[in-house]
């Protein structure tokens, strides 16, 4: 990456008229390259910062035992050795975590994208609704979360009490392992607002005229939605899809606090990890094992070794997602 | 194309070079504090120093008063007491910014992490030098100090675990006294149910839910003597019957009521650190809880007629019958600490001094850790609260092994709880020794080993 043996070279032999424009051209081309490293340093500084070295950090630390306050020592592949032979509560949490990938993801997609078309039904208050339904979104999570375990507790909460009043006994929601994940997608689904208010900028967008030639050739409202609507939104449905499928990889907070507080405990006697995964780890989403590994338990190298795989978990994902979408993804001006 | 390959080239390039430069953790002034100390000085140099605990407000002021002793005995030497520090906070203090002179934990399982890094110095030289011995301390606070020899703690006040009983309503079931077995427990804990007209739970005798409260595996394993490590430092929780023993009888106990009905009772029962706990509300009738629910039940609930005793035991073993768990705070001087000599005074001060002691246990009621403290007529009387100062000394009692990867073992078997009291584990025995091999090959990559 240097000048420097083009310019001595080029000292050597006699100059030339067309040597001589070589080099202007040359040096004029690594002027422009200056000058785009120059304007994209920001970008370049924060992203070595911030992305490039935590990612080789972290990829370095997984190769060590690393308790935060020695030095990391190199052990190899030892962690990823215990990682595939013996721990058994990753894989517990890899299923937890495929599961918000299979179900709440979809889900989410479906929920957004329904709300959203019957917002652009409304024929009056589209404003007001959209407001509505998009608050949520605003809740922050450890505060709509408290909320979601206070209305579905199975002792005193009024989701209950309403079911009862129509004869059905609630779940335990938060405290059975059966219901836990199904009760954080309820939160996370009424929390669809971000997405929501994407399906309705493009629902918008979708071309007048394609719904009038289609109804003028005779499609009904469903024929019109699959082979109008459908196609004419794809790249926001595989938008959402795949930020959706990265933020269940990530789900966290919600699942950190819902444990905490069904469990019952307060967590006082200085250990707040007691209650992670609660009930019987069926919450231990992998975040939130990769968490307790590295901050509770000082195995940072484990937990890097673990955040390696995650990456690669959702590369692989999302590669597939967006392979895979190019049989259905159709993008306007018909590039493709 | 090239282009971006050449900014990409360059950020590569970056953050490779960041990554040389803050890659490895600089140790500059790691052992400033670690080497041997100056020869003893008749009188502290004066200086401001700091104090990290994790109390706070009522509690908090205790330990301000508590300090105001120290600082009389040393003219010149002012402590600035921080309050709401948790362990986090202790870890990022000993990699960088400003450490305190002395941090006080209330996770002793965290005593090996502190210990083996070298996080929190080594305070052997010390104590030889100022003749110091840790004979002072009852057993267990003494075990869960250190780890693998290296002392870097010292306890700074302890927890005893008990059994507490609402003596009104042992008094209308016709029952006398406390439970001494757990055959009785469960007798008690029978009587004293009540269930509501649709067949829900409105009063429970005796809640054996495991992560309730303060119902863990910890406290309830000395009513059976259940030993968490072989001599070779195994795991030992299925090869020792206790556990196995003492999960039996729970899930019975839990059968008796039905494993959901007891959830769903938890779920309306209010947090256990509030006025509303059901204890103190008259909700359990029963319950096993640390030494400290005295003075929160004092506070919130002045009224309630009630007793402590030890932990009921297996019927077979009799003769454990004193002892419970205990576990406590425990303080040291981190190694990035400004004023070793002075943080060393003031943590002798604090967890040696019997004047200091009996300060804080009266304040805080915590069971105070040195013997000769807990027996000072100082203390205030309250046969209540003696009830745990004579479990804390009884030699019975027992307390969790320290290790390196802090309470992880106590995690990955509550897992295991959990699944067994809600009716999911088929064969328990197989289940426990099943943890123990997941235990045991946790902590070996905690110490950085390979997999066995």
């Amino acid at each position: 990456m240097s000048i420097a043996p083009a310019t001595t070279g080029a000292l050597d032999r006699p100059p030339s008229a067309a040597g001589d424009r070589r080099r202007a051209r040359k040096r004029a081309r690594w002027r422009r390259r200056l000058i785009v490293l120059g304007f994209m340093s920001p970008w370049v500084v924060g992203f070595g910062f911030f992305v490039a070295y935590p990612l080789i950090a972290t990829v370095y630390f997984s190769f060590t035992h690393y308790d935060l306050l020695e030095p990391a020592r190199w052990i190899g592949t030892a962690n990823y050795e215990y990682m595939f032979s013996e721990d058994r509560q990753i894989w517990g949490a890899v299923k937890n975590t495929l599961w918000l990938v299979a179900i709440m993801v979809p889900l989410k997609v479906l929920f957004a994208f329904g709300v959203a078309l019957m917002l652009t039904r409304a024929r009056r208050g589209i404003g007001f609704f959209r407001a509505i339904f998009y608050l949520p979104a605003l809740a922050p999570p450890v505060a709509a979360t408290l909320g979601f375990v206070y209305l579905l507790n199975p002792a005193t909460g009024p989701v209950n009490a309403v079911l009862g009043v129509v004869g059905i006994e609630g779940p335990l929601w938060f405290g059975d392992p059966g219901w836990s994940k199904p009760a954080l997608t309820l939160l996370l689904l009424w929390g669809v607002g971000n997405t929501m208010i994407i399906f309705v900028a493009a629902l918008v967008d979708v071309p007048r005229h394609l719904y009038e030639s289609a109804a003028l050739d005779g499609a009904g409202p469903l024929q019109r939605l699959r082979w109008v609507t459908l196609p004419a939104i794809s790249p926001v449905i595989l938008f959402s899809v795949v930020i959706g499928t990265i933020e269940a990889l990530q789900l966290f907070t919600q699942a950190y606090v819902a444990a905490q507080i069904a469990a019952g405990s307060a967590s006082s006697a200085g250990d707040p990890s007691n209650d992670l995964g609660y009930p019987e780890d069926s919450t231990l989403f992998y975040p939130v094992l990769l968490f307790q590994q590295g901050f509770r338990f000082f195995n940072m190298g484990y937990a890097a070794a673990m955040a390696v795989l995650m990456l690669v978990v959702t590369l692989a994902i999302t590669l597939v997602i967006v392979r895979n979408s190019r049989r259905w993804v159709h993008y306007a001006g018909g590039g493709r | 194309m090239r282009r971006i390959a050449i900014a990409l080239a360059a950020a590569l390039f970056l953050a490779v070079g960041a990554g040389a430069c803050g890659g490895t953790d600089d140790d500059d002034n790691a052992d400033k504090a670690a080497g041997a100390p100056a020869a003893k000085a008749d009188k502290l140099e004066p200086a401001e120093i700091t104090l990290w605990v994790g109390f706070t407000q009522r509690e908090l002021k205790v330990f301000k008063d508590a300090v105001k002793g120290f600082e009389e005995k040393n003219p010149g030497v002012t402590v600035k007491v921080v309050g709401g520090i948790n362990d986090d906070k202790i870890i990022a203090a000993s990699r960088g910014g400003k450490a305190p002179d002395v941090a006080q934990s209330f996770s002793a399982d965290n005593a090996g992490a502190f210990c083996s890094s070298g996080a929190w110095i080594d305070l052997k030289s010390y104590m030889e030098r100022d003749g110091i011995s840790d004979d002072i301390f009852p057993p267990a606070p003494r075990s869960y100090t250190q780890f693998e020899g290296t002392r870097c703690a010292l306890p700074m006040l302890a927890d005893a675990y008990g059994l507490y009983y609402n003596t009104e309503m042992l008094e209308k079931a016709g029952l006398d006294g406390p439970p001494k077995t757990v055959s009785e427990l469960v007798d008690y804990a029978k009587k004293l149910t009540v269930k509501n007209s649709d067949g829900s739970l409105k009063v429970v005798g005796f809640n054996p839910v495991m992560g309730w409260y303060s119902n863990t595996p910890a406290n309830f394993g000395p009513m059976f003597g259940g030993k968490w490590v072989d001599e070779s430092g195994k795991s030992s929780l299925g090869s020792d019957p206790a556990w196995e023993k003492l999960l039996t009888w729970q899930k019975k106990l839990i059968d008796f009521y039905g494993y959901d009905k007891l959830v769903k009772f938890q779920a309306g029962l209010g947090d256990e650190f509030s006025a509303s706990n059901a204890f103190e509300k008259g909700k359990v009738a029963m319950n096993v809880d640390g030494e400290w629910r005295t003075a929160f039940i004092a506070d919130e609930a002045p009224d309630l007629p009630y007793g402590t005793a030890p932990v009921p035991v297996d019927d077979d073993k009799p003769d454990l019958y004193g002892g419970g768990y205990t576990t406590g705070n425990i303080a040291g001087i981190p190694k990035r600490a400004e004023h070793p000599e002075h943080g060393w005074a003031l943590l002798k001060y604090l967890t040696t001094d019997d004047e200091a002691m009996v300060f804080l246990s009266n304040g805080l009621r915590n069971v105070p850790t040195t013997a000769s403290s807990a027996k000072s007529p100082d203390l205030k009387p309250d046969p209540k609260f003696d009830t745990f100062v004579k479990i804390f000394a009884d030699p019975n009692t027992t307390t969790t092994p320290v290790t390196a990867a802090g309470s992880a073992y106590q995690e990955l078997f509550n897992g295991f709880v959990n699944k067994w009291q809600a009716g999911r584990v088929d064969e328990l025995k197989a289940g426990l020794q099943d943890i123990d091999k997941q235990i045991d090959a946790q902590l070996a990559n905690a110490e950085g080993q390979q997999v066995p």
